[in-house]
């Protein structure tokens, strides 16, 4: 094998080789199979077979090393196999973990037609109905993956998941029921009614953790329809006023969001809950005014007649900056507003929060505007007060702006204070957009629903970017916007990914000067870091390299440090690609970085692959 | 698959740690898991924590932290689960899963953890597959016995003592395959159920859910047979009539995988061959319309007392099943005070706020 000969031609007694107890010896031999098979497409039958054979072996050493080879193999060379189907038959045998591991790997799968597609979505069906939490999860994700193009498909696969989830979230496990609120809310996005008959499920109970809790009223927030409304209101009526202001606030904040479609009921609410005089609750309610004022200006006779009174229960900053905002917008309607916003001017020397008094300044400009006899004294105050007294620039500067505003002339204050604002029922309408399920599909069943868009993108950035993530190609931005690519040059597309099977000639016999020669005239095109444990072996090394027609010019001996190798290897069209390898001192990680005489993305990742395959498989291997 | 895999007591403090794959961290992650899930504001979820490229996954059991490290993005349904099965399986061969049977048992836990995950991939967590390669014995405190009756007699009740296995029967650990088999051949069966009801002043019921569970613990040798009859009555959805009267309903159930169902549908009979330790062969749920009436009932009275300006709420729970039940811990949580009573055969007790 050393020699470079091809080896294919003794592909047969390979086979018969693998039926050997030597976990080492079966490592190499996999790694042969999967490197020609893709070359060999009549032989890779029987490589599929002894793989497939081998995942049932009793040996769970020899399963996890036969899976493994399988997920290594390239999709595109998995697509050409019709025998996918006699393996997944072969799924009923593995344990759940073993049918979660292949759910994920075939996530990777295309399927060549829609029979196709529908015949593989027939094999996995048992699997939605799994007593295993995680194969049913697996395999809806699957689904959602595989379907992406059939809608009503995707639909009919939530609606067999509903059942499972539900329970997850009456679950005694919190952390089980925590994880399946996330997806529940996920699914939400694109389905609002799909749990509204089940909204019971999703009252709070007393002894639950605050994290849970909070999920549970966003679910109810999410899933209130013309038939439930009323019994989810009364439901967060109960929530606030709860013994925890935390919880409290965040069921007001639920009653809010509600209000945007069910207004009347939810300001009864709100109004209900202004009288009990609690100061945590009432700067929520006014807070909840304010955002609502501003989506639906229906409401906004109810918010003002309902405010008088609620400015002696307010201390806090972001509540008295709503109040003071409702005062200085709507306080035309309101007949004590200038008296109120007096006695914060009053005030203004002992208000701790310099955002309160900007709310002010503003407020009070906007109010003299309609109340102008009223509010004359105050204003003046407060503006003299601004640009004598205070020490905060930003108010400081505030209050100077409107002075000179006021000395323009009335009407300059009106154009600028009462300017067009933007349309308030287009946020309405964004917020209310349902989702495409091909928009999350991909998170579906991973850790982001459980962090949250927000939280997650703050840690991918910590993060950087993932190595050999799932690319698969957003079909929901492709739909939206029309066609990308213009329809000739799709096929052209096709074609490239077709040929993706990399052809490195077999012989090569590069010399060091040369080697050296053009290392040192290329540019670095890839580098990446994989794990790593121990020393190198240069021997097995060498082998495994190769047989898949990669020349080892250089390569340290065995624990030097730090451990160097050089590799050449080149493709049919004549592209060479050369290879440094280095594991310094005391990391547990080998550095890879590639250079290539021609710049070609296409030849570049699938060497990559087939590097990562070979060095992976040299990782594993433990004398 | 997980990077790092430990246990921490209720204090923190860590009793078993195990690192998979060398990705560095090294044991101080333990800490820094403690310290960060102690300090996070309360509405952030602790299930999943972030820090340094890393993902902390950790589920509670019996007041132990067994926590899970991984960089992957990867299923939480499926790391939950691997927690869960673990937990499961750390009970099974230490008898049961607490601070002192841990710490007992370090060996035997780093055994089980060296077949069940390699390099953090799950190679199996049959209880049956790895009563192969298991050597070392499971420590008890002291040696089981059923005629051990200190913790039987519990507040003061009568009990029928040959009646009534203690609670310690269960809790002995599952046989590796090397030691002496003729223990006696045991089966626990537990129908466990969770009732969570919501009463109206009133005492009209506004909020029933009811999850249940039929949870066995199996000392017999693998392989063995068996058959477990429910009331033919047992009724699954909302049209279904069998017998006469409104009989024993559930609005849905699931079997574990294992239990073959062939008799289900004419004689409400599961079977299965399960291996030793822990199962749970059915789960079922209910909610809203009961077929029979609540075990207990709530009465209460509001007493506004304008003189002393106090609000005295009176909850009078009564217990409807009959003297021989036992139950054997009742808690009530009234808002804002906490008072624990314990209930033995009696009918009816107060609770003043």
């Amino acid at each position: 094998m050393t020699q470079g000969v091809d080896m294919s031609g003794v592909f047969m007694e390979m086979v018969k080789a693998s039926a050997t107890v030597d976990i080492v010896q079966k490592k190499l031999v996999y790694l042969y199979m999967c490197t020609y098979a893709p070359l060999k497409p009549d032989l890779a039958l029987l490589a599929i077979n002894t793989l497939c054979k081998d995942c049932s072996d009793p040996n769970p050493m020899v399963r996890r090393l036969a899976l493994r080879s399988m997920c290594s193999l390239s999709p595109n060379f998995v697509a050409k196999i019709a025998l996918l189907f006699s393996f997944l038959d072969r799924m009923s045998k593995l344990d759940q973990w073993g049918q979660a591991e292949v759910l994920n790997f075939l996530l990777r799968y295309q399927p060549r037609s829609e029979e196709e597609l529908f015949d593989i979505l027939n094999l996995l069906d048992s699997f939605l109905k799994s007593s295993s939490p995680s194969v049913v999860m697996g395999a809806a994700k699957l689904f959602l993956i595989l379907a992406k193009k059939f809608p009503h498909v995707q639909t009919d696969v939530l609606m067999q998941v509903k059942g499972p989830l539900l329970a997850a979230c009456s679950s005694e496990s919190r952390e089980l029921c925590f994880a399946a609120l996330c997806h529940v809310r996920q699914i939400l996005h694109s389905l609002p009614g799909h749990f509204s008959s089940h909204y019971k499920k999703f009252f709070c109970s007393y002894s639950e953790p605050h994290y849970i809790k909070l999920q549970k009223v966003e679910v109810l927030c999410e899933l209130v329809n013309d038939e439930n409304v009323q019994q989810v209101l009364e439901e967060l009526r109960g929530y606030c006023t709860d013994v925890s202001a935390d919880f409290a606030q965040a069921a007001i904040f639920a009653i809010g969001g509600i209000a945007r479609t069910y207004t009347d009921q939810c300001v009864q609410i709100l109004t209900e809950l202004l009288e009990l005089r609690q100061e945590h609750i009432t700067t929520v309610v006014v807070q909840t005014f304010r955002d609502l004022v501003w989506l639906c200006p229906q409401c906004t006779e109810a918010v003002c007649q309902a405010l008088p009174g609620c400015e002696e229960n307010i201390q806090d900053s972001e509540g008295k900056q709503a109040l003071i905002w409702l005062l200085g917008v709507h306080g035309e309607r309101i007949p004590n507003a200038p008296y109120v916003l007096e006695d914060f001017v009053e005030n203004v020397k002992s208000e701790t929060f310099p955002a309160v008094k900007m709310e002010l300044l503003t407020a009070l400009l906007r109010l003299f505007l309609s109340r102008p006899a009223e509010c004359q004294d105050t204003l003046g105050r407060l503006l003299h007060y601004c640009i004598e007294e205070e020490k905060d620039m930003a108010v400081r500067d505030r209050g100077l702006f409107y002075y000179r505003l006021l000395l323009a002339g009335i009407d300059e204050v009106k154009r600028i204070l009462c300017s067009p604002k933007s349309d308030p029922s287009l946020g309405l309408l964004e917020d209310q957009a349902e989702r495409p399920v091909n928009s999350w599909a991909l998170d579906f069943n991973t850790l982001v629903p459980v962090y949250g868009k927000a939280r997650w993108a703050t840690i991918s950035k910590c993060q950087g970017a993932e190595r050999g993530g799932l690319e698969l190609p957003n079909t929901a931005s492709l739909a939206a916007s029309g066609p990308l690519i213009p329809e000739e040059d799709k096929e052209r597309v096709q074609e490239l990914s077709d040929s993706g099977a990399l052809m490195l000639v077999p012989n090569l016999q590069l010399t060091a000067e040369y080697f050296e020669k053009t290392w040192l005239s290329l540019q670095v095109a890839h580098q990446q870091v994989v794990p790593w444990q121990g020393a190198v072996h240069p021997d097995t090394l060498q082998m495994a390299l190769q047989v898949v027609n990669i020349q080892t010019i250089a390569v340290s001996r065995a624990g030097a440090q730090p451990w160097k190798a050089y590799l050449s290897a080149q493709d049919d069209t004549g592209c060479l690609f050369l290879t440094e390898l280095l594991l310094e001192p005391e990391n547990l990680e080998m550095q890879i970085s590639v250079k290539q005489s021609e710049a070609r993305t296409e030849t570049l990742s699938s060497f990559i692959s087939v590097l990562e395959t070979v060095i992976g498989t040299i990782g594993d291997i433990k004398p | 698959m997980i990077s790092q895999f430990f246990i921490l007591s209720s204090k923190g403090d860590p009793l078993i740690y195990k690192d998979f794959r060398g990705d560095s961290g090294g044991r101080d992650v333990a800490e820094l898991f403690y310290r960060k899930l102690t300090g996070l504001p309360g509405e952030e979820s602790p299930v999943v924590m972030h820090h340094d490229d890393r993902h902390f996954v950790h589920i509670r059991h019996s007041g132990l932290y067994l926590v899970a490290t991984t960089s992957e993005n990867i299923s939480p349904f499926s790391l939950l689960e691997l927690l869960s099965r673990l937990a499961t399986l750390l009970g099974d061969y230490c008898g049961s899963l607490g601070e002192g049977t841990i710490s007992r048992n370090v060996a035997l836990v780093y055994e089980l953890l060296d077949e069940v995950l390699d390099y953090g991939y799950v190679q199996t967590t049959s209880t049956e597959m790895l009563r192969n390669f298991i050597q070392t014995e499971a420590v008890v405190s002291k040696p089981f016995s059923l005629f051990d009756l200190s913790s039987v007699g519990l507040f003061g009740a009568e009990t029928q003592q040959s009646k009534v296995a203690p609670s310690s029967a269960a809790s002995r650990p599952v046989l590796s395959s090397r030691s002496d088999q003729s223990q006696k051949n045991e089966v626990f069966l537990d129908v466990v159920e969770r009732l969570s009801v919501l009463v109206a002043s009133n005492g009209s019921l506004l909020k029933v859910d009811v999850q249940g569970e039929i949870r066995l613990k199996s000392f017999l040798p693998s392989g063995s047979e068996m058959r477990i009859g429910l009331t033919e009555e047992f009724c699954v959805g909302k049209s279904e009539l069998r017998g006469y009267g409104p009989g024993i309903r559930v609005d849905e159930v699931s079997f574990h995988s294992s239990v073959q169902l062939d008799e289900f549908e004419s004689h409400r009979i599961l079977r299965l061959q399960p291996p030793q330790g822990e199962l749970t062969v059915m789960r079922y749920q209910l909610s809203d319309d009961l077929p029979s009436p609540l075990p207990f009932r709530l009465f209460t009275s509001v007493q506004w007392d304008r003189g002393s300006g106090r609000l005295q709420v009176y909850l009078k729970l009564r217990c409807d099943l009959p003297p021989k039940r036992l139950a054997f811990r009742h808690c009530s949580n009234a808002n804002p005070h906490k008072w624990v009573r314990h209930l033995s055969h009696s009918d009816a007790y107060v609770i003043r706020i």
